[in-house]
């Protein structure tokens, strides 16, 4: 008798839960846009931000209200942008080449030495904030690894001498890396960009000679060597443009301090966990 | 009101449903890391544990003691909970979209969590009446607010410590959580009775 009781009672209020459950469900239905659903399954789901909007969802939404363009994430490619756009019912947007970010210091612990021991908080920004930071050059990389922290995709990890290496395969083009940086070293470049001067000092090659042994000295024989006239002098710093550059690698040769490097697809392998 | 008074301090310090009960540990360990949502989640938590309270009581006091089915408290509040976080969210939802912008998110997670399941069943072992339930409710999730926010401050600023590799992350919020429930342990020496003068 106590069982069907039991079973009764506990079936009854299942049951005028469950009916409750139902009415409101309609009573309080919320109208959305199915294409929101359908573009937030598109979308790579990190909630990275890099397109300006909170999250994913927020682009989606966006999207859908005609406040953001269909190709407004800038990390999933022009593939995702062309299913959105047929979600969306509108002509795919012309595709844009893919950037990867890419480090412009080769600095590391053994080519660039330390002015102070610093001893503070574990971030880029943090260290660069007192006094211009420990790094003999006021341009390299600290190595506190500040972006492998940022990047959400875990396309940067710090190499065994202090610089961050990026995994190109996994980089999104997403930029959290590249404003994580306070020194501005790391930089979107074309993919098929191969050959990039590593250097951002603008110090005068004397200098630099003293203080790193991989930067750039300003010396202008890439500028002389390259037949396209692609490189150019800008503030004792060599700078490729990219659009001439046909990745010919002259200049690579003749670079006295090998600062300009061809791009090494092995250089990923050689990456280490470290934080 | 002076055993109001003791439900409600026992509750958020000598009681607290984290630190010294050892309920509702996943949001607690899964929701720290950040102070903001800490306090989404212990908004949310509030809410749904104040609730919870005042109507399971109905439902235990109301249905199964005329009926002698006491035994099926337990399964029958986590049926009452379930349904009861899904019917707020939905009303939320309609109602208030900013308000489920701050809380909709942490609602599902707490449907089926141990610290309402537990302070709706300590109601009933402490035979309550329904306003000491309603407080004991809110008290018991005032406590776990309490602790997470405390907790998540203080995980936000580990973010920015120099932590032994190995432990990094998990291990040293473990640790912590340890050490402030044995810190917690200190308020268990108080007389709260004798405090607000109910013997």
């Amino acid at each position: 008798m106590g069982v069907v009781q039991a079973v009764v009672v506990l079936g009854l209020t299942g049951a005028v839960f469950g009916i409750v459950l139902a009415v409101a469900a309609k009573k309080f239905q919320v109208e959305q846009d199915p294409r929101q659903d359908e573009i937030v399954q598109l979308l790579p789901g990190a909630n990275c931000g890099a397109c300006g909007f909170p999250g994913c969802s927020g682009l989606a939404a966006s999207i859908v209200a005609g406040d953001a363009p269909v190709n407004g994430c800038p990390v999933s490619g022009g593939k995702v942008a062309s299913k959105i756009a047929s979600v969306m019912g509108v002509e795919p947007a012309p595709q844009t080449e893919r950037k990867v970010a890419r480090v412009f210091c080769q600095g590391d612990s053994d080519k660039c030495g330390l002015r102070f021991v610093y001893d503070g908080l574990a971030q880029c920004r943090a260290q660069n904030s007192v006094a211009g930071g420990a790094k003999a050059c006021t341009y390299g990389c600290l190595g506190m690894g500040s972006c492998t922290d940022a990047c959400k995709f875990g396309a940067i990890q710090m190499g065994p001498n202090g610089l961050p290496i990026v995994d190109e395969a996994k980089c999104t083009s997403c930029g959290m890396c590249v404003d994580a940086c306070p020194r501005g070293i790391i930089q979107l470049v074309p993919a098929s960009q191969d050959v990039t001067v590593l250097c951002r000092s603008k110090i005068r090659g004397a200098e630099v000679r003293k203080t790193c042994k991989i930067g750039c000295i300003g010396c202008g024989i890439c500028v002389k060597a390259c037949p396209k006239g692609a490189i150019t002098l800008e503030d004792n710093l060599a700078v490729i443009n990219c659009a001439e550059c046909d990745s010919c690698g002259i200049c690579v040769e003749k670079c006295p301090t090998k600062c300009i490097t061809m791009r090494d697809d092995t250089v990923p392998d050689k990456a280490v966990h470290v934080s | 009101m002076g055993k109001l008074l003791v439900i409600f301090f026992g509750g958020v310090l000598l009681n607290n449903f984290i630190l010294s009960r050892f309920l509702g540990i996943c949001p607690f360990i899964g929701i720290s890391q950040r102070v903001e949502t800490a306090a989404g989640m212990s908004i949310a938590v509030i809410f749904v544990m104040g609730l919870a309270s005042v109507v399971t009581w109905f439902f235990h006091n109301m249905i199964l003691v005329p009926l002698g089915l006491e035994y099926l408290q337990t399964i029958g509040f986590i049926l009452i909970i379930a349904a009861l976080v899904q019917l707020v969210e939905m009303v939320i939802q309609k109602s208030s979209p900013p308000l489920y912008q701050a809380l909709g998110i942490y609602l599902p997670l707490i449907t089926t969590n141990c610290a309402v399941l537990g302070v709706t069943l300590l109601n009933v072992s402490e035979s309550y009446s329904l306003l000491e339930a309603a407080i004991n409710g809110v008290a018991g999730a005032s406590g776990f607010a309490l602790a997470i926010l405390l907790f998540a401050a203080i995980r936000e600023r580990m973010e920015l410590s120099e932590i032994p590799e190995s432990l990094k992350g998990f291990p040293i919020a473990l640790i912590t959580a340890g050490l402030m429930s044995m810190a917690f342990l200190g308020f268990a020496g108080f007389r709260l009775e004798a405090l607000f003068g109910v013997m």
